[in-house]
Formats: structure tokens, sequence, C-alpha cells
């Protein structure tokens, strides 16, 4: 197994010199830059600025520069933030990025798995159509359109209530301020976690393993969540690795809407700015997660499916 | 059976077989949901196509006289109102959900050319090429790919031919995965085997006996793409980056909307319902038609 993790490792190595390499590109041979503003700058300014921070050097220079630093663990400058360095940000950005996507995660999985078995048990009755149609609604209701509604909702409407909660801003991670994002951030994985975990329940209670255990005299409960369920889990467990996709991309609107000081916000204003390190520095950050989590995944593979093995290649 | 029909074959009512197709598409209509979504789904597109025809406003005019006019304004003309600068919100749901739609469409056009070339190829010549292809594909998995579109939508400027490309090119994965293995079990059908004994090429076999039996997996995950890409242009509508104004699409309306939600909801209750309901309507097509196809669940 260790060598199959090695090989994995060695695998998302060239992945993430690949997105280094095309974000690099892709940005700098682009038109404009980080110092076109409304107002042009004079000329010999620009310069300065340029020069400041290695602009003018040639472009493969740069990169290489930008490469050697990289393995050193420094990000470089931001070009907006001015006596910020990017590692600094990210230092601050991450942890709150991933506290709250931890979060929406267990959220979902707490809320979404158990609906899914539920709706799995009862197949084609009303529980499962009502489950069924609610997990629709969440994936067709796009993050910012509900919250949008969550804070008119508890910001606005209930403001002179008990159930008012803040409409935006982090104040140092208060209780209170992360309950909206990271249930608004939840909802679409409880959507998603409930139609994957209904598919698959329903697929594994039809297992002939689970008729054997049936005919053994074992309780339905038991057998549901001690034979079935693990089974039912790795399709779940797959979702995970994309999902981390999901709570990147997720916390781009959670972020912009209620004002959070985290990556994903971080992402938009560099990327609108063109702060080529900001982009850069989230583009790897978000890359090596999902490498990670993929990795992750398939960890947890052998320890659901005995049948897994990845020795034997 | 009269003896004409029997002495003369040609003339017959022949047996009437009924195709895959067929079959399908009979089994789509007797499931509920998936009807009436079809037509609800029909009905948005004509209205998105040829409704700002009829309309007495267009989308990008402005009525100063009807600022912000709540519906139903029969005598003006804006049966759903105006927005905040006097736009008629009919005219520009509709337009905007032309906008929608064909990015939708277009995109996931995109996808599907890459994918399922990308995947008959891999499955069907096999060996080193599948081995790349999918090594390739296993990569891009691993790229948070809405950062790409983002940094292409940001740096090459809010073009509409670049959005439906860079959306298309995002979301061709998962269907070359598909597409591969369902032409990995056709490869060794015979069939397939006849055609290449009597020496039909590698791109003839592909194009004319796989790319065919591939289609029903295809359109399945066709319908399941287009809401997804609907989701992702509104999604970079929200970030600023959709089209340019005053062209619009449901997600720019949503946001639009979003910014004055307090003062006058059904600016985003309007855009987002056509929406929902587009997206709802697809999926459930989408769901129909896996059932319709899948052999299994007969």
């Amino acid at each position: 197994m260790w060598s199959y993790f090695a090989r994995r490792v060695a695998i998302g190595i060239p992945t993430l010199w690949a997105v280094i390499t095309v974000c690099f590109f892709l940005m700098r041979l682009t038109p404009g830059g980080p110092f076109d503003a409304e107002a042009p700058v004079p000329q010999e300014v620009l310069n300065n600025l340029r020069a400041r921070y290695h602009l003018d050097d040639p472009l493969w220079q740069q990169y290489v520069d930008y490469l050697v630093n990289l393995l050193r663990g420094d990000f470089g400058p931001s070009f907006k933030y001015h006596d910020f360095s990017i590692t600094t940000l990210i230092a601050q950005g991450l942890p709150v990025s991933l506290e709250n996507g931890f979060c929406a995660l267990i959220l979902a999985i707490v809320i979404g798995v158990p609906l899914g078995i539920a709706a799995a048990l009862a197949q084609n009755t009303r529980r499962d159509y009502v489950i069924s149609a609610t997990a629709m609604t969440g994936i067709v209701i796009p993050n910012f359109i509900m919250g949008q509604v969550l804070i008119l909702i508890f910001g606005v409407w209930l403001k002179n209530s008990i159930f008012h909660l803040p409409a935006g801003g982090w104040n140092d991670g208060a209780f209170a301020n992360r309950i909206l994002p990271v249930f608004c951030l939840a909802l679409p994985y409880v959507a998603y976690l409930v139609r994957i975990t209904r598919g698959s329940m329903i697929e594994a209670v039809r297992a002939n393993y689970i008729r054997t255990a049936r005919a053994k005299g074992l309780p339905f409960r038991l057998v549901v969540l001690r034979h079935a369920l693990k089974s039912a889990l790795i399709p779940v467990v797959t979702f995970l690795g994309p999902a981390t996709a999901f709570i990147l991309t997720g916390s781009m609107v959670v972020e912009t809407i209620f004002q959070i000081p985290g990556i994903g916000r971080y992402f938009v204003q560099g990327a609108l700015n063109r702060d080529y390190t900001l982009v850069m520095a989230v583009t790897i950050l978000g890359a090596a997660l999902i490498i990670a989590m993929n990795l992750a995944v398939d960890l947890i593979y052998i320890w659901l499916d005995p049948r897994v093995r990845y020795d034997q290649q | 059976m009269t003896s004409s029909s029997l002495t003369s074959p040609q003339d017959a009512p022949a047996v009437q077989g009924r195709s895959l197709w067929q079959d399908a598409w009979r089994r789509l209509l007797a499931n509920r949901a998936a009807l009436v979504s079809l037509i609800v789904l029909t009905l948005i597109a004509i209205a998105a196509v040829f409704g700002p025809l009829f309309l007495p406003w267009s989308y990008d005019q402005i009525d100063w006289d009807h600022v912000e006019a709540m519906p139903p304004d029969f005598a003006s003309g804006h049966y759903f109102g105006t927005d905040s600068l006097g736009r008629d919100l009919l005219a520009r749901t509709l337009f905007g959900g032309r906008i929608s739609l064909m990015v939708g469409i277009l995109a996931t056009f995109v996808a599907l050319t890459i994918g399922v070339t990308v995947g008959t190829v891999a499955g069907y010549v096999g060996g080193k090429t599948d081995q790349f292809l999918m090594r390739f594909v296993d990569l891009m998995y691993s790229v948070p790919l809405t950062f790409f579109v983002i940094i292409l939508m940001v740096f090459f400027g809010r073009n509409f031919i670049l959005m439906f490309l860079a959306i298309g090119a995002v979301e061709w994965l998962t269907m070359a995965r598909i597409v591969r293995g369902q032409t990995l079990t056709l490869r060794s059908k015979e069939f397939i085997e006849a055609a290449r004994a009597s020496g039909g090429s590698t791109p003839a076999i592909i194009l004319r006996h796989i790319v065919p039996n591939v289609l029903g997996v295809v359109m399945v995950y066709v319908t399941l793409t287009i809401p997804n890409v609907i989701l992702l242009e509104s999604f970079l509508s929200f970030l600023g980056l959709g089209v340019q104004e005053p062209m619009t699409s449901w997600g720019m309306l949503i946001n639009d909307g979003a910014a004055e939600l307090e003062i006058n909801p059904r600016t985003l209750i309007i855009p987002a319902a056509f929406m929902t309901a587009t997206l709802f309507c697809f999926n459930f097509l989408g769901d129909g038609l896996r059932d319709a196809l899948d052999p299994k669940d007969r």
C-alpha cells in the first residue's frame, strides 16, 4: 500500500507543476496588468513599479524565479495588498475557508446521508418523493440566491427577534457569524449526498449478502447499519473528492456574499485586480487540496471495501 | 391478413419493428414527471426564442415613465413590471433565457464533441493511446477548473464565444469517461468485428458503428450537463463575469435582482423562477431518459 501511496504522490507533483505552468503563462501572456488603473500612472512610476516586482525581467526568468521561491515556500508579494506577502494573506484566509468548508461538509454528511437512507428504504413512497424532490430543489437553486434569501430572512425580516443572525462580516469567527455561511455552503452538498446515498442504498439492499444477513435472522436495523451502509457509502466517499472542488467554488460565492475574509474571496478579488501572485497561490492551493482529497478517498476505500487492493496492480 | 398481402410481400403491412429509440420514447412518455418537464422546457424555449418578437418593449429599451413599475401593468405593456432602470422585466427575462439556454446548449455541444471524440478513440484504439488519454483526464480532474474559467474570463474579457468554449472545455471530462466505458464493451461485439473484417478503417468504424451506439448514454448525460452549464454561467454572472450589459442572462438578472431584494423582490423572483423551473425540468428529463434507456429497470 505504501508503494501505491508513494506513486500517487509522485503523480501529484507533475500535476501541480502543470497547473502552475499553465496558470503562470496564461496570466502573463494576456494583455493588461496589475498596475492598470482608471487614472494612468506616469510611465516612470510604472517602470519603477514593474522593476520593483521584477515584471521587466524576461518571462522565462520570472517563471524560474517563481518556481524557486515556491520551493522555499514563498508565494511572492501581493501586487494589490501592498506590504503583504501572499504567504501572510493565505495564512489568514486559508484557515477561515477550511473551517467553514469542513463544518459545511460535516453538516451535509450528518443531514444528507440519513435522509438518503430514509428515502431509499421507503423507495417510491411519499416519504421518498418528498425527500428526493427537496434534494432536487437544493441542487437547482444556486447558493448565491440561497445566500441572499437567507440574509433577507434572518438578517432583515427577523431583525428584532431572537432568530436574528448577522447578515455578513466575520467578527473573528463568532459563532453567530458562521451559521448562515456554513448552512449556505452545506445546502448543495446535502442535496447531492441525499441523491447519491439514496441511489447506492437502493442497490446495496438488493445484494445477496444482505439477503443472507436477513436470513440469519438479524434485525433489519442492524442489517442496514452494519452491512448495507458500508458498501452504500462507497459512492458517497467518491463524491468527497470532487466535493473539495465544490468547497472552493462554493466558498467564492459564500465568502463574497457574507463578506468573509477567506481564500475564495481573495481569489475573486485577486482575479479582478489581476493580482498575479494571489491568483496563482489560491489556484495552487486548490489543486493541492483536490489532489490530497482524491488520495484520501482512495485510502478510505480500503477500509470500506475489503475487495479493494492497491498492491496487486 | 388478406391474400394479396401474402402474395406480394412488398406491399404487405410488414410487422412493425420497434427500434430501441421508439421503445425508449414510449417509456419516456409514460413517465409523467419527464413528460411534463419536456412540455415545460419546450414552452420556455419557444417563449425565449420567439417571445421577445411579440412584446411591445425590447430588452434594452428604457421606459422613463414607468421605472420600477409594479406588475401587471397592462396599460403600458409591462406585464411583469420593470426594473430599476425602467426596462421591461418580461422582455429581459425572455431574452436572458435565450442567452442562458444558448450558452447551456453550445457549451454542452463543445463538451459533447470533445468528450465523445476522446472517449471513443481511447476506448476503441486502446493500448498506449487509451493510457495517455485517460491519464490526461485523471490529471484534469485534479485541477480546479472553475478557477481557470474565471481566469480566462477575467484576462480575455467577457466574451460570449470564449465563455461557452471555456465552459465546454471544462465539462467534457465525465463525458469522456462514460463514453470510453461504453466503447470498451462495444469493442468486442460481433458487429464491430464484422466491420473490421470487411475492411472498415478506424475512423469509419468509430463514426458509423461506435458513436450511434453510445448516443443513448450521451443523451442522458447531455440533459444533465445543460443545467450544470446554466448554473455555472449564472455563477460567473454573479461574480460579474457574465455577458456584457445591456445583454443579459438569467444569472445576471438574478444578480441584479438580488441587489434590490429588499425593496423589489420580484426582480429576483421572476428570473429565478424561470431558471429554477428550467433546471428542474432538465434534471427530471435526464432522470426520465436514463430510466427509459436503461434496460435493467424494465
